[in-house]
């Protein structure tokens, strides 16, 4: 392994580790640490999705149901089921994935945008069943969600997510740089290239893909559960599909295919709007209108793009 | 059976806008090669332009009218100002600059207009008739007339006229028609332009039916999209046929299954036939150049 490679899968982990630390020293207040968890926690969601979309090429609309599954299974397992908050978040984890590997053999066989509404549609069931099932879920209102306990000491408040999930998604950002370098990352973005010529070079296509969207669904439901255990509730529009079209917003105007275009498309999206309430009425027009001149001038996503820029003077 | 028939007339009405929706979804997406979810926001354009136009004393006709001029504006904007400008970018960026014009729009039509919702009176004022035991409203039948004659002179615009074989011939091959002198930028953009006008339309005449507000392109869009895939994406005859098939299973699974379930039925049906036929009804398998 050369220098720079070693230097380019650890530099990204040690560049958002140090942003992890550094970041309480200068944020403010609560309500600074609240944006930032936010971001985190949707950057850990962006993150798998972009290792689909970004790696392996393929479009998912549906993610929002596998956030949702997540979130929901910290609040049905200990409220229904008496599970304990800390092994339903890996059970729900486990479930999301579970269904990925179920769903995704026959979805992944289709391609572009018969996928995306495929995928659409299923995250469509999924959150409709949220809303449906009421004598578990609670219906449209939702249910809440008990703290995470973990030996007697409860998780709460802004500072404490805060250090979850900065420190989740810095080790998440560790395993996809790690997968991406790895022989599987190399398949993924084989396919991404080109179905037919990998497959024709003995790339199990079907295989790979379906790894790559089992991973994101749970990346996806972790983060779920990380939104419903800090919010303390959870409603079917954690999950609607809304929610997937902002993943996928996240993972363009970040940059596909890019870990730190991961962290700032999450962080575009999640900072933006509350800037923005500045604007009052015209929020949505200011919002609207920077998503498209985002894209219009920065194509492959704000950071491909801007590090293309920087390379390209230095040379 | 009386029954059967009512469900059918709602999903029929239901389905007829779909219909427009994916049809403005397929000639967009046949001259430029993307997907516009915006397209959601032409048919809130149409009902939401009639509502406020006729409140300040225009009368309906003109109203409908203006309607449609102002979406086809706003079409033809986005494309000049957003899609052409990005020319080059990949799929899913111009995707993201649609969502995008979306958001934007929708925004627009709140400070606009408001967020309440509105609704017309019916164009053919009346009780409803009654049809085998079921009823069905003077105004679904204008929508099903109204949709088949935009189909019909959609029809007549491509095979007949000069600008509609352009914009064939810039579908089949957009480098083979600009080699044939076509201005392809000028026939997108007319794309862009009829497909706002078909949105607009269904808007306008659904509106007394289904009340209109400044949100209702998002849930329009998403379900002209899957109408255009389950059809097959590009195929115009697949987009009317998916439009109507997504609005019968609407109505019949909320009558027959269960009425919260409605939109899962929908797209349970779409999921399953896109596992036996991946390409739509109509569509065809495409080879992967490598």
């Amino acid at each position: 392994m050369t220098m720079q490679t070693l230097l380019r899968r650890h530099g990204v982990v040690l560049g958002l580790l140090a942003l992890v630390l550094v970041l309480p020293l200068v944020l403010p207040s609560n309500f600074y640490f609240r944006i930032a968890t936010l971001t985190f926690i949707f950057a850990l969601a962006v993150l798998g999705l972009n290792l689909v979309m970004g790696y392996a090429g393929q479009v998912s609309l549906g993610h929002g149901g596998f956030f949702g599954i997540g979130a929901y299974a910290v609040a049905v397992g200990p409220t229904h089921f008496g599970i304990p908050v800390w092994a339903a978040l890996p059970l729900g984890a486990l479930l999301a994935g579970l269904l990925a590997f179920l769903i995704g053999r026959p979805i992944l066989k289709l391609k572009g945008h018969y996928l995306a509404v495929a995928t659409l549609g299923m995250g469509i069931l999924i959150a409709m069943v949220f809303t449906n099932e009421a004598q578990y879920t609670g219906g449209p209102d939702g249910m809440s969600v008990p703290r995470l306990v973990l030996f007697g000491w409860s998780a709460r408040g802004p500072i404490t997510w805060y250090w979850i999930s900065g420190i989740s998604l810095v080790v998440a950002a560790w395993l996809a740089m790690n997968l991406i370098d790895s022989p599987t990352g190399r398949a993924f973005r084989a396919i991404h290239d080109s179905e037919p010529a990998s497959g024709v070079l003995g790339v199990n296509v079907a295989r790979y893909k379906l790894i790559a969207f089992v991973l994101s669904a749970v990346f996806a439901a972790v983060a779920g559960a990380y939104l419903a255990l800090y919010d303390g509730g959870v409603t079917p529009r954690t999950a609607e599909f809304l929610r997937s079209i902002e993943f996928v917003t996240m993972a363009v105007l970040g940059g596909l295919g890019s870990v730190i275009g991961s962290v700032v498309g999450a962080a575009f999206l999640t900072i933006l709007p509350q800037v923005l309430t500045v604007f009052h009425d015209y929020e949505h027009v200011v919002l609207g209108l920077l998503i498209i001149l985002f894209m219009m001038f920065l194509r492959d996503g704000i950071v491909p793009t801007l590090a293309r820029l920087i390379f390209r003077r230095r040379s | 059976m009386a029954q059967f028939l009512q469900y059918a007339f709602s999903g029929l009405t239901v389905g007829a806008v779909y219909a427009l929706v994916a049809l403005g979804f397929t000639l967009i997406y046949n001259a430029s090669g993307v997907i516009n979810f915006a397209q959601g926001e032409f048919v809130m354009l149409g009902g939401m332009v009639t509502v406020f136009a006729t409140a300040a004393g225009v009368p309906l006709p003109l109203a409908a009218l203006l309607a449609i001029a102002v979406a086809v504006l706003v079409g033809v904007a986005l494309h000049l100002l957003a899609i052409e400008p990005a020319k080059g970018a990949s799929a899913v960026t111009l995707i993201i600059i649609t969502i995008g014009a979306s958001i934007l729009l929708r925004g627009l039509a709140s400070i606009v207009f408001d967020k309440r919702f509105h609704a017309l009176p019916a164009f053919i004022p009346g009780e409803a008739w009654r049809v085998g035991g079921a009823s069905i409203l003077p105004q679904s039948v204008l929508v099903l007339g109204g949709a088949a004659a935009v189909v019909v002179l959609l029809w007549v615009f491509m095979s007949r006229t000069l600008l509609g074989k352009a914009m064939i011939a810039t579908a089949a091959n957009r480098m083979a028609a600009r080699l044939v002198g076509i201005n392809t930028v000028w026939i997108i953009c007319a794309s862009f332009a009829v497909s706002a006008a078909i949105g607009a339309i269904g808007g306008i005449l659904v509106t007394p039916i289904t009340l209109t507000n400044y949100d209702v392109g998002t849930l329009l869009a998403l379900k002209g999209f899957s109408a255009a895939m389950l059809g097959g994406m590009g195929n115009p005859l697949g987009a009317i046929v998916g439009g109507l098939v997504v609005g019968l299973l609407e109505a019949f699974g909320a009558g027959y299954i269960s009425s919260a379930y409605k939109d899962a039925i929908a797209f349970l049906v779409i999921l399953l036939v896109l596992f036996v036929m991946p390409n739509g009804l109509f569509g065809r398998a495409g080879v992967e150049r490598v």
